[in-house]
């Protein structure tokens, strides 16, 4: 087995989990609060995306843009809140999902509008552009390192804001038991929108930071948004813990399945068995997790209500 | 107000009956194909309902059965067209298989599906229907991510040739009546009370002694089964299989269509699948018409950008006429509880 | 005398909570048994562990000679114990005759049966009838189930149950948000159910209690304090400590 590579590999994978992570962290506290399901959070990672591209092209420089980007997410997530789904919460689900299903096509006509049908795509920072040797002949590039160490901040500074801060006590509180924070007298409208708002910037954030290494174009945020729902559910609805670890977990799986489940196929079949299907059943590979995992423990790994 | 309803589904019904023979006298094919894909998406949408409308089950994931069905045909052209395998053009076999094998993929992601409720439920049946999707983009083999173009049709012999335009519509509109009456039969009957049941209400049901989730699971089966007999008109239709069609965002767009014409009504998913496409041909015309007459500038923008406009048309038909057309028609203005 | 319901050292706590405290209880073939107790005292947690949806921590209930106690809520019914909810559960959106023809057809062997119309299959469609007539819904069979009254879902409720051709009932408050008028009116039906099927009845108004329980259990604190005749309960100095003295006070 080749280590540089393997290595290489759980760097990306690990990479992919934390992007997945801040897709996800706003997601499933949206849905452990608030009980709704926003299928319109890939929108806002795409719209974090254009923003970035935006900011940078005009400032010209990366780094100005995610300061901008992260408030302009945070307030596009406020105005959806106001705007659309507060009538939403007393709704069901299947109403939620449709609603929120326009709101996917709105947005996606808007940046068409907006932006013009063309992708857009984001040049690496210069400061990021070049790559670090971690180790003898483990050559990485600088600006997946600093994905990485801005998700494990931004988890970090989450843990902070949930676990040590009134509000996160709210929100920790409302995940597990909404009704009891509304009978404490919280202006729980307001609460909504803050954590709808700060979901939104850290799909936002995660949308940025990916822009540079992929393209930004319309519809980017809808396949990731599914990735983040498998994140909920192997992880648990409303569990922020759940959430990390089961993001690290898919991130890994995917990106290391992809690499190497061809050799590990090809090992036991023939070549040709082994290029048609290796492909295939890599991308299975998540899913069929989350249907085992989901066998044994309906609940998900972590489930953050109690009764 | 019935005697409206009835009067409205039986126009339309008589109305699809006679599409190709309109079509081809006023020279305008383009119709035929139009409609052909309505009655395939009828069909879809039709089995969709079986679930969410009288099963109360909201399934995101029906276009992975369309697609699976689709794919049917797809593979049996390629090892017709590659391998000589002639048989495997085969019509009969091709609709066999087509019910067969996403009714058994069904049951399968029903069986773990179902386990759950709720929000779960939804994001399950999406991200299993997303697995199927990255499933078949990987197989190289059968095109891919670029598609299978189909160069023949599956063949039915001397019994019909669905090269031919109107054969292959008025198959499209034969199996739909069949599948309507079929679904007919089987919401009214002790298993349909069953499901229709669970989904008013589960736990009394377990409690007078339903293992409701058997019935839930069967259900969910047969659904993806018709599912499947969409798939294999739509890859006739269009002479091309395809990834795209399995996408979850066409999962959506059958829910769409199911709560558009009504849910848990028989004839609703036929007339949202109708209403969706005209809506999905004709909006974009309509807007820039509706640009013009109040004099704007550069309309081509409004016909271009109709989606701004359905999106958001969508969001108020949820939100205020949830008895879809076949609400209306049945004079509930309003949200029907 | 035979045992229809025995109950063995049943144990279910919540957290720190025990809301069943090793309660043993039997209830006699035929006989009418009141659970009766203050707010809290465990009876709707005996009676989800009795239909089986919760589970007990520890102990065992035999119903007609075996140990049900993991059994499926479907299979219960299946042997013949049947239920009413505490809160009306009926099927809101489907007529009186619908809702009493699907708990008849439950107990017709399975229902995978995908082609004949079931609303005008007369297998249902007459036990169901006869059902709405023992609880005097007859008139009122084609009345959509949430555009019935309070007191006449309740009865819909009862006729539920017995279409299930129960051995046993487990009431769960069958008077709950009653007037007096309805009450004594379930109170006359249940009396002509005497006799016919073993009632397990936990009920808060004592008029119908003493009205129609053979015996009675006081239930505090998840533990029965006291099991024996109306008369006997009614003289219980422990019991009237514990728990009648108040309740007779505002009865």
């Amino acid at each position: 087995m080749n280590w540089i590579l393997l290595i290489e590999q759980t760097l990306n994978g690990l990479q992919l989990g934390l992007l997945l992570f801040l897709l996800a962290a706003g997601l499933t506290l949206v849905f452990g609060i608030m009980d709704l399901v926003n299928l319109a959070h890939g929108s806002l990672y795409m719209v974090g995306a254009y923003f970035a591209a935006t900011f940078t092209a005009w400032t010209g420089s990366f780094v100005l843009a995610v300061v901008l980007t992260l408030p302009a997410t945070l307030l596009v997530g406020a105005v959806v809140e106001i705007v659309c789904l507060r009538t939403l919460y007393d709704r069901d689900h299947l109403d939620q999902v449709l609603a929120t299903f326009g709101l996917i096509l709105f947005f996606n006509e808007l940046v068409r509008l907006v932006w013009g049908p063309a992708g857009l795509s984001v040049p690496l920072p210069e400061f990021l552009s070049s790559s670090l040797e971690l180790a003898p002949g483990l050559i990485y590039p600088s600006y997946r390192l600093a994905i990485i160490i801005a998700s494990l901040l931004a988890a970090f500074f989450l843990y902070w804001l949930v676990a040590r801060t009134r509000i996160g006590m709210l929100i920790r509180a409302g995940a597990s038991n909404r009704e009891m924070v509304g009978a404490l007298g919280v202006n729980i409208r307001f609460l909504f929108t803050i954590v709808f708002g700060l979901g939104a910037a850290l799909a936002g954030l995660a949308g940025l930071m990916a822009a540079p290494i992929s393209t930004v174009e319309i519809g980017m945020g809808e396949n990731v948004l599914i990735l983040a729902f498998v994140v909920i559910v192997i992880g648990g609805i409303g569990s922020i813990r759940g959430a990390f670890v089961s993001a690290l977990l898919i991130g890994l799986i995917d990106t290391v399945g992809r690499a190497f489940l061809p050799d590990v196929i090809g090992g036991f079949f023939d070549d040709e068995f082994a290029d048609a299907a290796a492909p295939a059943l890599a991308s299975m590979s998540i899913y069929l997790l989350m249907a085992v995992i989901l066998a044994f423990r309906p609940e998900g790994l972590f489930s953050a209500r109690n009764g | 107000m019935q005697m409206i309803r009835v009067g409205f589904i039986g126009l339309v019904m008589l109305a699809l009956a006679v599409v190709p023979v309109v079509a081809n006298a006023i020279d305008e094919p383009f119709y035929v194909s139009l409609f052909t894909r309505m009655l395939v998406l009828a069909i879809a949408a039709s089995s969709l309902n079986l679930v969410l409308g009288y099963g109360g089950m909201v399934s995101f994931g029906h276009a992975a059965y369309l697609g699976l069905g689709s794919y049917v045909v797809g593979i049996g052209f390629y090892h017709a067209a590659n391998d000589g395998m002639d048989w495997a053009l085969n019509g009969w076999l091709h609709l066999a298989l087509a019910v067969v094998i996403p009714g058994m993929a069904a049951l399968l992601i029903g069986a773990i599906s179902l386990r759950t409720r709720g929000v779960y439920f939804i994001m399950i049946t999406l991200a299993f229907s997303q697995m199927l999707y990255y499933f078949f983009i990987g197989l190289e083999r059968y095109g891919g991510d670029d598609g299978l173009s189909l160069w023949y049709l599956s063949d039915f012999g001397d019994v019909m040739d669905l090269n031919d335009d109107s054969q292959l519509y008025y198959l499209a509109y034969g199996l739909l009546v069949l599948v309507l009456f079929t679904l007919y039969r089987l919401v009214n009957s002790r298993f349909g009370m069953v499901v229709r049941g669970a989904k008013s209400n589960e736990r009394r049901l377990m409690a007078v002694g339903f293992p409701t989730y058997r019935y839930r699971l069967v259900a969910f089966g047969i659904s993806g089964a018709i599912c499947g007999v969409a798939g294999f008109l739509m890859a006739n239709q269009s002479e091309f299989v395809s990834t795209s069609e399995m996408h979850w965002v066409h999962s959506g767009d059958l829910i769409v269509m199911v709560v558009l014409g009504g849910m848990g009504t028989l004839f609703g998913p036929v007339l949202g699948a109708v209403g969706f496409l005209m809506l999905e041909q004709y909006l974009p015309e309509l807007m820039e018409g509706v640009c013009h007459i109040i004099g704007g500038e550069s309309c081509g923008i409004a016909g271009e950008y109709w989606k701004m406009v359905f999106g958001p048309l969508l969001i108020l038909i949820v939100l205020f006429a949830r008895g879809g057309i076949d609400g209306l028609l049945q004079g509930k203005v309003g949200r029907n509880v | 005398m035979s045992e229809a319901l025995t109950i063995e050292g049943l144990v279910k706590q919540f957290g720190g909570l025990t809301a069943t405290d090793h309660l043993s209880l039997s209830v006699t073939q035929g006989e009418v048994h009141a659970v009766i107790g203050p707010n809290g005292a465990g009876k709707t947690t005996l009676i989800g562990q009795l239909t089986g949806e919760i589970t007990p921590d520890a102990g065992t209930i035999r119903f007609a000679g075996r140990d049900v106690t993991g059994l499926a809520v479907h299979r219960r019914s299946m042997l013949g114990l049947a239920r009413s909810f505490q809160i009306t559960n009926v099927l809101a959106d489907f007529t009186a005759r619908a809702n009493v023809a699907l708990a008849v057809q439950a107990h017709q062997g399975h229902s995978f049966r995908f082609w004949r119309k079931a609303a005008t299959d007369p297998r249902l469609i007459g036990p169901a009838e006869e059902h709405l007539a023992t609880v005097g819904l007859a008139d009122r069979a084609d009345v959509t189930a949430s555009s019935l009254s309070h007191g006449e879902q309740r009865q819909l409720e009862l006729a539920m149950a017995l279409a299930t051709r129960p051995a046993m009932l487990l009431l769960d408050e069958p008077m709950a948000g009653m007037g007096p008028e309805d009450s004594a009116r379930m109170v006359e039906i249940l009396k002509r159910l005497k006799g016919e099927l073993t009632i397990l009845l936990v009920e808060h108004d004592m008029d119908a209690v003493f009205a129609l329980a053979d015996r009675i259990t006081v239930l505090v604190y998840g533990r029965a304090i006291a099991t024996g005749a109306p008369e006997q309960i009614r003289n219980d100095p422990d019991v009237r400590a514990a728990y009648l003295g108040e309740e007779t006070g505002d009865a």
